[in-house]
């Protein structure tokens, strides 16, 4: 889940890795920094995860050295979007979110779905298991012009009451707020059952 | 054999040299003349229009041309070499747009550029392209003047100038180029270098000039930005230029 906030922007998943029902792993990680103002989580398939996060480091990297700048959060979601529907008829299971503070300090986030279509909305963005869920705790939080420390508080509550309705999601929420002078990361407990 | 190293292209001669490319670049140095001046706020890039014939319709000659919305170039040297060029190039911005949904920036298509022309002189059973080009582009970081050359060099620079003329050209520029020098002055400067060294007469069909800058724009939804673009002057303008100068 992503949200925009006051010249910020939220980004949070749960730790959960499982095969079906089973729970294998409760630190298992889905959000990935892309540069200090960029973040993407891929929430999926967790061998498309890994290799779609290696995929993108890789690609990025050659983006800052050829380039000489940091990619924008726009560019790195158009730049994800093509590199999903190159796949278009073998498709990673991977419905990514990204979140990010442009050049500008305007705050950005979308979404996407598997095949790279992508989704901006002025508010906030899911994508997973507890998809469903987080619309409905999302909606019922979210105001305009939250403040980091607000928009922290709301994006950790909508995301912990989300995944408890939703049985394959949970063990431990991770937030990231990405302002223009940082990135603050919290680890939620939250249900551990 | 005094001369045997200038056939195989891919083979040094003692001194080190790659003679194909000295061959190139006097083939560039036989061209019609190109100017490129770097203003404050924006580049010009102007040259001579050559026809063999007055018989030839003037108007479907083509040598400043657009690359990108942002991005156009003009070559001296062989027409044909550059044409090649310019469609590499075009579909080169056009595949960076298609992957990043936004026009690449003027360093990135000049190196794009500059390796077609590098691979043309260590490639088997090529020659390199006859032309050296002016390129000028606006983007994020403001206006920027590149001039390729056949070995696939590249340099950035205030002003240039290449083909025939380039000497006198270049002299003259660097008597009259000064860093405050806005578009309308430097399209003036651009018209005088050409003017040196001029044969005929100078007209709005025998000089082309193209000019990137900074324009407004509106977008589908309304919202108005500023964005650097590429465009060539119509005969009108440049007959406006000519009127102006004389």
């Amino acid at each position: 889940m992503a949200m925009k906030g006051k010249n910020c922007v939220a980004i949070a998943a749960d730790r959960r890795f499982g095969v079906q029902l089973m729970t294998l792993s409760t630190d298992f990680q889905k959000i990935f920094e892309i540069n200090p103002r960029t973040y993407i989580g891929l929430p999926g398939l967790a061998t498309d995860v890994q290799t779609l996060s290696e995929l993108f480091r890789f690609k990025t990297n050659l983006y800052k050295l050829r380039e000489e700048r940091d990619i924008s959060p726009k560019t790195f979601s158009h730049m994800v979007s093509s590199t999903l529907y190159e796949k278009r008829f073998g498709n990673y299971f991977c419905e990514p979110v990204i979140a990010g503070i442009e050049k500008d300090g305007s705050p950005y986030i979308c979404s996407m779905d598997l095949l790279g279509c992508i989704n901006h909305a002025k508010d906030f963005v899911v994508s997973g298991t507890a998809s469903s869920q987080m619309y409905g705790t999302a909606e019922g939080l979210w105001e305009p012009e939250l403040e980091p420390e607000e928009l922290f508080e709301t994006i950790a509550q909508a995301m912990m009451s989300a995944v408890d309705r939703d049985a394959s999601s949970g063990w431990g929420v991770i937030v990231h707020v990405i302002t223009q002078d940082g990135v603050m990361t919290k680890t939620l407990k939250a249900r551990m059952d | 054999m005094a001369d045997r190293y200038s056939f195989s292209l891919t083979t040094f001669s003692p001194s080190g040299k790659l003679v194909q490319i000295e061959h190139a670049l006097n083939a560039v140095a036989q061209g019609v003349t190109s100017v490129g001046i770097k203003a404050t706020n924006g580049i010009v890039i102007a040259t001579e229009k050559k026809t063999p014939s007055f018989l030839v319709d003037d108007e479907t000659q083509e040598k400043v041309t657009l690359i990108s919305p942002n991005i156009g170039m003009v070559y001296s040297g062989m027409g044909p070499d550059a044409r090649v060029l310019v469609d590499k190039a075009r579909k080169s911005a056009q595949e960076y747009k298609q992957v990043y949904h936004e026009e690449p920036p003027t360093a990135i298509l000049v190196k794009e550029i500059a390796s077609v022309m590098q691979e043309f002189t260590q490639s088997g059973g090529v020659r390199p392209f006859g032309v050296s080009l002016l390129i000028a582009g606006f983007d994020e970081t403001g206006p920027t003047l590149y001039q390729v050359d056949p070995s696939g060099a590249f340099w950035a620079w205030k002003a240039s100038a290449i083909g025939k003329n380039m000497v006198n050209a270049k002299t003259f520029l660097e008597k009259r180029y000064n860093e405050t020098m806005e578009i309308e002055d430097a399209v003036h400067t651009a018209i005088l270098t050409l003017k040196e060294g001029f044969e005929g007469q100078m007209t709005e069909s025998t000089i082309e000039i193209g000019v990137a800058q900074i324009v407004e724009v509106t977008s589908q939804e309304g919202v108005k930005s500023k964005v650097g673009r590429f465009k060539k002057l119509n005969a009108p303008e440049i007959k406006d230029y000519l009127a102006n100068i004389a």
